[in-house]
């Protein structure tokens, strides 16, 4: 039996088949990508998934993609690290840091969705793949499609600063800059989506897309020794990442992988943009679009497309949400960088700062395990540190100039720590 | 004939007003609803809407100045 049954509306249920389509036509509902999970229990366990290469692709029984895989070899299984230093400071048993700031080829989880849309795109037969996108998605889209020899099409806001641009278009896509507000911008690209039969990553190709996103899951238990922590703190921005997250723990439970599902699923934002933390602290299924006003870009969607589903991730996981305010971000940023040596973009300052809002508060317990999920490389965002650090010693070529220095600072240190 | 397909997500002051009777009879614009949610103090509706694209660009400007959030039925295309 294969084990894709083909797409399903979220809302309404209705099936369809497996194509390049996204909306449900009978309620405009969201599809999404259905399984034989019947099929699956025959296929896939421990031992296969363990054979199988050091990358997301171990899971691609579990991933809506048939064949050879076309694009995107090496992306995923990057490192669960144990971050004792930052549970510490935390006051927190066991802290584990699941780092895609080094996820390759573009130093973010971007690349997993993209690697199953460009993936399912070749499959599809396509030419031709776009995408919108002010950052981590377009350089993601660019690399990939120069990897399969795809033509690419990426759409941003003509003000966008060029140097966030630059890891674009060093991959040579079309880059195409729209004039016009946000709004009028964010329009045109769903009707450039609509008309022209491209492979639009987070459009048409959304429900293959978004499946991607469970890898992280997966890994996250599979690196823990086939268990889950007793939570999850998951950074949100269109919200799909968090409900992936969780769907990839279901999936295994209900494949017989591990025994029980112990997480619970935070959501992290900031304050600046924050709809969605917002529905759980208000505990409602209302979600009341924002204008985005947060150092935090890469997690800058004011009308999140899964919020409301990643609302009812947090309901089911039991877990709940916290925002951080832009100078907690940074913070967050730096004691990440400063406890485990991982330099994170301003989303992971996000995350950290919320598992310590969270801890504070007592939704983690201080004797619990927790992976805080770290999405993105911080030599993308330097612009939110370079009022927070300086550099600490500036001397003349002389070796007693450096002896004078460091004995100043060893007295500086002394004073420091009688204070 | 243009056809596009949003989402409306209306303030609590325009919940009672007969937003979408406007927009059939002031700008001859063919809507049909599919999935919808009003409660007390917020709403919004999934539309399907076709009309020349003058009178779609017209109405949708016009729901815009009352206040009405006017979304592809993707909500927010542009990703960080």
């Amino acid at each position: 039996m294969e084990k894709l049954k083909g797409l399903k509306c979220r809302e309404c249920g209705r099936a369809y088949r497996a194509a390049p389509v996204h909306v449900c036509e009978f309620c405009f509902g969201p599809l999404e990508v259905d399984y034989h999970y019947d099929a699956l229990k025959e296929m896939v366990t421990r031992e296969t998934i363990a054979a199988g290469p050091p990358s997301m692709w171990r899971y691609r029984a579990l991933l809506p993609v048939d064949g050879d895989i076309a694009v995107g070899h090496h992306v995923g299984f990057t490192p669960l690290v144990a971050a004792r230093n930052l549970a510490q400071e935390l006051g927190v048993r066991e802290v584990w840091v699941k780092n895609d700031s080094v996820c390759h080829p573009t130093w973010s989880f971007k690349d997993r969705v993209v690697a199953v849309a460009l993936a399912k795109a070749k499959e599809f037969g396509f030419d031709t793949v776009a995408c919108a996108s002010t950052g981590n998605l377009a350089n993601s889209v660019a690399a990939h499609a120069a990897e399969a020899s795809l033509k690419s099409y990426i759409f941003i806001p003509a003000d966008l600063e060029p140097g966030k641009v630059l890891a674009t278009l060093v991959y040579n896509p079309t880059l195409v800059k729209v004039e016009g507000t946000y709004d009028e911008v964010n329009r045109l690209c769903s009707e450039i989506a609509d008309k022209y039969r491209w492979a639009f990553v987070n459009v048409n190709f959304r429900p293959y897309y978004s499946e991607g996103s469970k890898s992280y899951g997966y890994e996250i238990v599979e690196q823990l020794g086939w268990r889950t922590p007793d939570h999850i703190v998951v950074p949100c921005a269109g919200g799909s990442l968090i409900t992936k997250i969780w769907k990839a723990i279901k999936e295994f439970k209900m494949l017989g992988l591990i025994d029980r599902v112990t997480a619970r699923i935070h959501a992290a934002q900031a304050l600046g943009c924050g709809p969605i933390v917002t529905m759980i602290k208000n505990d409602t299924d209302v979600l009341v679009p924002v204008r985005p006003n947060t150092i935090a870009k890469s997690l800058a969607i004011g009308n999140p497309a899964d919020g409301y589903y990643a609302y009812k991730t947090t309901k089911e996981s039991g877990g709940s949400g916290e925002h951080a305010t832009d100078a907690e971000i940074v913070e967050g940023m730096l004691l990440l960088a400063r406890t485990e040596g991982i330099f994170t973009e301003t989303a992971g300052g996000v995350t950290v700062a919320a598992t310590r809002k969270l801890i504070e508060s007592g939704a983690i317990g201080k004797r619990d395990s927790v992976v805080i999920c770290i999405t993105g490389n911080g030599l993308k965002t330097p612009d939110a540190l370079y009022a927070r650090l300086e550099t600490h010693v500036q001397i003349r070529p002389s070796l007693s100039a450096f002896d004078r220095a460091l004995a100043d600072l060893k007295s500086q240190a002394v004073r420091e720590g009688q204070g | 004939m243009a056809r596009m397909r949003v989402r409306l997500t209306f303030p609590p002051e325009r919940i009672q007003e007969p937003i979408i009777y406007h927009l059939v009879k002031d700008f001859d614009i063919i809507t049909n609803i599919r999935r919808a949610d009003v409660k007390r103090d917020h709403g919004w509706v999934a539309l399907e809407m076709e009309a020349d694209e003058a009178k779609l660009e017209q109405g949708i400007a016009w729901l815009k100045g009352k206040g009405v959030t006017v979304d592809p039925i993707e909500h927010d295309v542009i990703v960080p």
